[in-house]
């Protein structure tokens, strides 16, 4: 007797249980880059707009991250498709090759990718940024703040992604203040360069030495590297995606922002409403996908004067460059 | 008497390990519990989502063809006690070469060659890797673990200089530090035409492929080599005692050679699983830590070909049972890994805790 009342409680349960996931809610499922949850930068933006989704929205989230290597990072997608998620959304454009074939399996599922371009699947949606114009911004902060006329720029993998943020941070300084010397260095060119703290403390300790007083790091968590560099040499430091200065507010003068949490979000409930678009999404100043995050640190002229440049670059008066070619032409336009 | 013994042997080789098995998965249960899930209802769940169907199967295999040759890698090395550390690198540089052999040396032969081509360059890469120690072993004594550690750091230097700048892949918007992908003549077909010919429905997305196939040829080629040749008698009784093979005429010299020389080979075929199987191409330390990884396999399956198959089945579900724990719980990836490593730390030590109960047990009957 007692058997068969565990028994039916048991099952009961388990009846039960799958009635409540059955009710209908939106279940987004989202996979990391490498460098995972607590980079404190791109994967935590990411994360921090699923949160807000799951509080305002009220959808389910589930958030997995690859393990070394990331070579599972197609069998996560895979498995979260097959669990019939509404949503699945990998960070990072490492995941453009895995989505693609994951998409083309699961064309009921909707996907959508953070920093890659997948084209013509009508079930995915490619979230892009314009970092070459927030990278701007913070370059004309630093570019109006150094001393010593000397900053550096400290990338973590090499790649054309993260030029991006050097090119736009270059121009932005040389618009300011034409006799700055901008320092450039790369952790690496592997996925792990964004995850090498002590590279990073390395190269910007050697920056800090040939006299730069303000670097700019876009290397995700290997930034912390940078930022203990920073307070070592009582130099400044200029973070990066999340806005990063409550890890060091007397050392980081500004981060430039790039709100992987807003296109999370808003991917999100877009989804939720019904109103997904497969093809190119971008974020940029004008849509305020991407900005700098104001501190104490940044006197107040300086903050006056980005803002007007802000504008500009909304109004299309500055077109930031974002590789060599188009850096060349932005030198030969406004700088002579 | 012979029947009493297999009896015996039974118990302490098959028992013994199930035994080991619920007890980790008691352990397992009782961390499970403390961080407030029901282990009952986790384990089901992950159980069925890993073993309870076929593309689960599928993807179980999949991760267990690589355990196998890497475990085999290293215990051909300690069959002839010879500890190769080094079938990182070799899993790499043995990667590296068959993709490289199938972009560059396979078009200039005919098309049904190809494959065989980057087959044999992946166990000659990872060969040529273990070359170097075994010549400083062989002729100067230098002791193989320091070379071999050293050449997994310059084998994983060199691959990744060689892979970002100089066969990186071309063509594409934002490359990747991998090679081009590879002709499909010379890859690694799926498996799951022929699952799905004997009535195992997996899905064709699966990435389980005919290096499964070649990992078992290997179980039964390295069974065959050890046991049933010369060379194999003569790699074991290295093993077993140094001197006494040399006495006994042995030339250690060349047998320590030829060891670490079929180690390697055998590191550089466990990367086709990855390399020719399912990326079709070679991605930058696509291996991460699968060489090391293979010790534990090698030890757990003492040793033995057979026990190697079941100890790299036992690793390749862990696996896919933690992607199942990351997706169906809330519990931290951080604690599934712990899960991982107590659950393979219970066994070693439960099977030997047990043999050493049974063998007492043994001794205090013959007595």
């Amino acid at each position: 007797m007692r058997k068969f009342l565990i028994a039916f409680l048991v099952l009961s349960l388990i009846l039960l249980s799958s009635v409540g996931f059955s009710a209908k809610t939106i279940r987004v499922g989202i996979v990391y880059d490498v460098g995972g949850r607590g980079d404190k930068s791109f994967n935590d933006a990411a994360y921090n707009g699923l949160q807000r989704a799951i509080k305002v929205l009220r959808v389910e989230g589930k958030d997995l991250e690859p393990g070394p290597g990331g070579a599972n990072r197609e069998e996560l997608l895979r498995t979260l498709a097959e669990q019939n998620y509404d949503l699945v959304i990998g960070v990072g454009f490492l995941f453009t090759d895995a989505i693609t074939a994951v998409a083309k399996d699961f064309p009921k599922v909707k996907f959508a990718i953070v920093d890659g371009v997948i084209e013509g699947l009508p079930n995915v949606s490619s979230l892009v940024f314009n970092e070459h114009e927030g990278s701007f911004l913070v370059g004309v902060i630093a570019g109006l703040m150094t001393k010593s006329n000397i900053i550096g720029f400290v990338g973590g993998m090499d790649i054309p992604l993260i030029h991006k943020f050097e090119v736009g941070y270059k121009a932005g300084a040389l618009y300011v203040n034409p006799k700055v010397k901008v320092l450039i260095n790369y952790i690496g060119v592997t996925g792990d360069a964004f995850k090498d703290p002590v590279k990073g403390k390395e190269l910007a300790l050697a920056q800090y030495k040939q006299g730069a007083d303000i670097i700019y790091h876009a290397s995700g968590a290997s930034g912390e590297g940078v930022f203990e560099a920073a307070k070592e040499t009582k130099k400044y430091a200029i973070g990066v995606d999340s806005p990063q200065s409550w890890i060091m507010p007397d050392r980081i003068i500004t981060s430039m922002l790039k709100r992987v949490d807003v296109a999370v979000y808003e991917t999100i409930k877009d989804v939720k409403e019904g109103k997904f678009k497969p093809g190119i999404r971008i974020f940029g100043a004008a849509n305020g996908g991407v900005d700098y995050e104001k501190t104490k640190l940044i006197p107040l002229g300086v903050i006056s004067k980005v803002e007007q440049i802000k504008k500009d670059i909304i109004s299309g008066k500055i077109v930031v460059p974002y590789d060599d070619k188009t850096f060349e032409e932005f030198k030969a336009k406004y700088l002579k | 008497m012979k029947n009493r013994e297999f009896i015996e042997n039974l118990i302490l080789n098959i028992i013994s390990p199930l035994i080991s098995i619920f007890i980790a998965l008691f352990f397992g249960g009782i961390i499970i519990y403390l961080l407030g899930h029901n282990p009952w209802e986790t384990y089901k769940e992950v159980i069925n989502f890993a073993l309870g169907n076929p593309n689960g199967w599928g993807y179980v295999l999949f991760n267990t063809t690589s355990f196998i040759l890497a475990g085999l890698a290293v215990a051909i090395g300690f069959k002839g006690g010879l500890f190769n550390i080094g079938a990182e690198g070799q899993i790499l540089v043995g990667g590296l070469i068959s993709a490289l052999a199938g972009l560059y040396i396979a078009p200039i032969f005919p098309s049904f060659l190809h494959l065989p081509i980057t087959l044999i360059f992946s166990a000659l890469g990872g060969a040529i890797w273990a070359f170097i120690p075994a010549i400083l072993r062989a002729r100067l004594g230098v002791h193989e673990v320091i070379n071999t550690i050293m050449m997994n750091w310059i084998g994983y230097a060199l691959t990744n200089y060689l892979v970002v700048n100089t066969f990186r892949e071309r063509g594409v918007l934002y490359p990747l530090p991998q090679t081009d992908k590879l002709p499909s003549s010379a890859v690694l077909p799926k498996l799951y035409p022929i699952f799905q010919k004997i009535g195992i429905n997996i899905p064709e997305s699966n990435p389980v492929n005919y290096a499964l196939v070649i990992a078992i040829l290997m179980v039964i080629f390295t069974y065959y080599l050890l046991w049933k040749t010369k060379l194999g008698y003569e790699i074991r009784a290295l093993g077993l005692n140094i001197h006494a093979s040399e006495n006994a005429g042995i030339n250690v010299k060349n047998i320590i050679l030829i060891t670490m020389l079929i180690s390697g080979a055998m590191a550089g075929l466990a990367s086709i699983n990855d390399v020719l199987g399912y990326r079709y191409r070679y991605l930058d330390n696509f291996s991460h830590g699968l060489g090391f990884t293979g010790i534990a396999v090698a030890l757990l399956g003492k040793n033995h070909p057979i026990g190697i198959i079941f100890s790299a089945l036992l690793f390749g579900a862990l696996d896919r049972m933690a992607i199942g724990m990351d997706v169906f719980t809330h519990i931290p990836r951080e604690i599934i890994s712990v899960l991982q490593a107590v659950i393979i730390l219970t066994i070693v030590v439960g099977n030997e805790v047990l043999i050493r109960f049974l063998k007492k047990r043994r001794k205090a009957i013959y007595a």
